[in-house]
């Protein structure tokens, strides 16, 4: 049996998506930017993604721009409007918990002289809105918060964090990476307060390569790629035609019954850490309680385990799991994440992240608690002396 | 410009009367590594010369690129060969080459002739003059330096034709491939075992290669790792036979048997025996190691003595003496340093003691193995029977 449990690294693209894809590569692969009527073909495929996302996110078609992904969605959303708005101040605000295509791109506004506030979580992953209260100055130009932590899945109070924003800084502008949100929960940016928007596509299973950034109208911000002027000239390049009506058939196919599948995917989180706690000794499970968490993600420690091996063990049973955070897998470093959490010194090498999409089935989840209950024994008994 | 190279070989030059072996040898590993490369290839024996001919179009890069991983060659010299049509037409042909290659530089050359074709009309110093006169006259900015002459301009009048050229692309050296016997090595992820297979294979050895997988301490990326070096070294060595062994089961009983100061030194020593019955199994003479006196714990004199205490075959260690900064530089050389530190765990540091013995006693060793007898030579031929061969090419 296989059980595919590693979803917030990336999904699988559906049959849809792909036959979408094709059909665009195959029959409208025109430049749109070209003057005849194969551009134009090219370019209404454009068109009808920007009036499915206008519409799914209740904002207008010219405030949505294509991307190559979540990465390029928050360079561009933080660098672009840093840039642009430097004269009205120099800082800017984010978390503690934040994906490395935050925290490294505040990183280096911080060496072009912003300075950057990194404001702390609690034990369950939630932002200190008091800490927030505190930290917004008549000189932040922006905050960047994301929606659903990608290690743990705590969720942020999205609505709250925008109205206190508006409170103490109206001209403070408010990023949100929904990068592992979207497709789960439904986003209103003009309702929640939201300036800026980041969804990358594989996360839904549409292609990789593909993203959105939804920058609000009113948002002063600056290209970071120059070249034929593209997309108002804030995204030069030849629009990813394919790549687009990938991400928008997997988004219009996640949205499609919503309430239904997250009911399903809760079902799903609660039977896994059913499991966990019932069948698994000296296990402890990271972030917030099931309904208040996301509903696909679960961050589970295992003392006495080292995660890679455990990792490698499940795949041996055809159980594919993270490891932290999939995109720093590969260097063996500590989750920053779960340090701001607090989780013990002991097991930051010893968490496994697991993750379902609305494609996981309950006998899946079963076998992956089977397959640990018979791991965790005989690994326990292993360990360096 | 160039439609030919003659190759020199070094030691094969001293062979006696075997001296066909090793240019057979070297002759069918060059038909080898030009097999891929585009263009269609004729490669000539000729009384100690060795000739490859492009017919047609060619990779010139390439062929310079594939011939500089054959063992046994010392120089590639791109040449022009030409008919004998009279010394008149040699001197054509050795004027345009020269406007070819030095037209406008400003340099120093030397002509040398050398005459096996002893019924050639002038003798060499007569040709060294003449053809030396004409370069002086047509070439303005050469000047004549008969001690180091930045040029050094060959003609050689052989009997069936003759040579023209100046440029000496160095080969690798060593000995060609299969004039050896054939070896095992022990190939890890590190940096040093492939830079060790490189050398043997550079005398001539062909290389087998056994691999210790230990699932799932061990990861499919460390495998991998494994397997893309192994490819590296197959373009000097030739296809190597890469034999996979999983190890785990036995790591855990060592680990359950035996004393934890000395896990690393059993396990070497298992690793060794699996091995050499590999490398008898499958008609290798020797054992090869990329280890290196006093690298890590179990890289002391004592610890080698130990490991090598269960082999009976010969266990050649070219790395014994090498620096780490030299055993680098090869590396480098050879493109295999950067798949070495990626960063995939090779071993498996959970059957690593955090203070392993660096002085153990062979007799305690042994004393400690007793403690295995039960079960191990069913897990070694388990681990023996279950392995996985892959061509690596």
């Amino acid at each position: 049996m296989e059980a595919y449990l590693d979803n917030s690294a990336t999904t699988r693209c559906l049959e849809r998506v792909t036959d979408a894809m094709v059909r665009v590569m195959r029959e409208n692969y025109g430049n749109p930017s070209s003057l005849h009527k194969k551009g134009i073909e090219a370019e209404h495929e454009i068109k009808e993604a920007k009036a499915f996302f206008a519409e799914n996110l209740k904002v207008s078609e010219k405030e949505i721009f294509f991307t190559s992904g979540g990465t390029e969605s928050n360079n561009l959303a933080l660098i672009g409007t840093a840039m642009a708005n430097q004269r009205a101040g120099k800082h800017l605000i984010t978390t503690a918990i934040e994906h490395p295509s935050v925290i490294n791109a505040m990183k280096h506004l911080e060496e072009q002289g912003f300075s950057v506030t990194y404001l702390p979580v609690d034990q369950e992953g939630i932002v200190s809105l008091e800490a927030l209260e505190g930290a917004v100055r008549e000189e932040t130009i922006l905050l960047s918060v994301m929606y659903v932590n990608n290690e743990i899945g705590s969720v942020q109070p999205i609505e709250e964090i925008g109205r206190i924003l508006r409170e103490k800084n109206p001209k403070t502008l408010f990023h949100v990476d929904a990068i592992q949100a979207y497709g789960k929960y439904r986003i209103f940016p003009k309702r929640m307060g939201i300036d800026l928007l980041s969804v990358s596509g594989h996360k839904l299973h549409g292609p990789k390569g593909t993203g959105i950034l939804y920058v609000n109208e009113k948002v002063k911000i600056r290209p970071i790629l120059f070249g034929g002027e593209q997309q108002k000239g804030l995204r030069s390049g030849t629009e990813n035609v394919p790549g687009i009506a990938g991400i928008r058939e997997a988004a219009a196919a996640c949205y499609e019954n919503l309430e239904e599948k997250t009911e399903r995917l809760y079902r799903l989180k609660e039977r896994f850490t059913e499991g966990v706690k019932e069948r698994l000794s000296d296990t402890v499970i990271n972030g917030m309680p099931e309904r208040d968490g996301a509903p696909h993600i679960v961050s589970v420690s295992f003392a006495g385990v080292r995660s890679e091996v455990l990792l490698h063990a499940l795949e041996e049973k055809g159980i594919y799991v993270s490891a932290g955070s999939a995109c720093s897998s590969n260097k063996p470093s500590v989750s920053q994440t779960l340090k701001a959490i607090g989780v013990k010194k002991e097991l930051l090498g010893s968490t496994l992240r697991f993750s379902f999409s609305f494609e996981t089935t309950e006998d899946e989840i079963a076998y992956c608690i089977q397959e640990l209950e018979k791991l965790l024994p005989v690994l326990r008994r292993y360990v360096r002396r | 410009m160039f439609q030919a190279f003659l190759i020199k070989y070094g030691e094969i030059g001293v062979k006696g009367k075997n001296r066909y072996v090793f240019e057979d040898a070297l002759v069918a590993r060059m038909k080898q590594v030009l097999y891929p490369v585009e263009g269609s290839f004729q490669i000539t024996k000729e009384q100690g010369r060795i000739y490859v001919e492009a017919e047609g179009p060619f990779d010139y890069e390439e062929t310079i690129l594939a011939l500089q991983r054959v063992f046994g060659i010392v120089g590639i010299c791109p040449v022009v060969l030409r008919e004998d049509q009279g010394f008149e037409a040699l001197s054509k042909d050795v004027m345009d080459y020269m406007h070819q290659m030095y037209d406008g530089v400003k340099k120093t050359f030397k002509v040398h002739t050398r005459r096996a074709n002893k019924h050639y009309p002038m003798t060499s110093p007569e040709v060294n003059e003449e053809i030396g006169g004409r370069i002086l006259e047509a070439f303005p900015d050469l000047t004549v330096d008969v001690h180091k002459p930045d040029i050094m301009l060959h003609i050689e009048l052989r009997s069936h034709h003759i040579n023209i050229y100046s440029e000496v692309i160095p080969g690798p050296g060593g000995m060609p491939l299969g004039t050896n016997g054939r070896s095992m090595l022990l190939l890890s992820g590190g940096i040093d075992s492939p830079v060790a297979g490189y050398m043997v294979a550079k005398r001539g050895v062909y290389i087998d290669a056994v691999y210790f997988h230990a699932p799932p301490y061990t990861s499919e990326r460390a495998k991998q790792k494994v397997v893309d070096l192994a490819q590296k070294v197959a373009r000097y060595s030739g296809p190597v036979r890469l034999h996979v062994i999983n190890f785990t089961d036995i790591q855990m009983y060592i680990y359950d048997q035996c004393p934890h100061d000395e896990l690393t030194i059993i396990m070497r020593r298992y690793m060794m025996r699996i091995a050499q019955k590999l490398a008898e199994d499958t008609g290798c003479l020797a054992l090869i190691t990329g280890e290196s006196i006093g690298q890590v714990a179990s890289q002391t004199v004592p610890s080698l003595a130990a490991t090598n205490d269960v082999c009976t075959l010969p266990v050649f260690r070219p790395l014994i003496a090498f620096d780490k900064e030299d055993i680098v530089t090869i590396a480098k050389k050879i493109d295999t340093y950067e798949i070495s530190i990626l960063p995939y765990e090779d071993c498996c540091t959970t059957f690593v003691a955090k203070h392993p013995v660096t002085k153990p006693q062979v007799e305690r060793i042994r004393k400690s193995e007793r403690a295995l007898e039960e079960k191990i030579e069913e897990m070694v031929r388990e681990a023996l029977e279950t392995e996985e061969i892959l061509e690596i090419r």
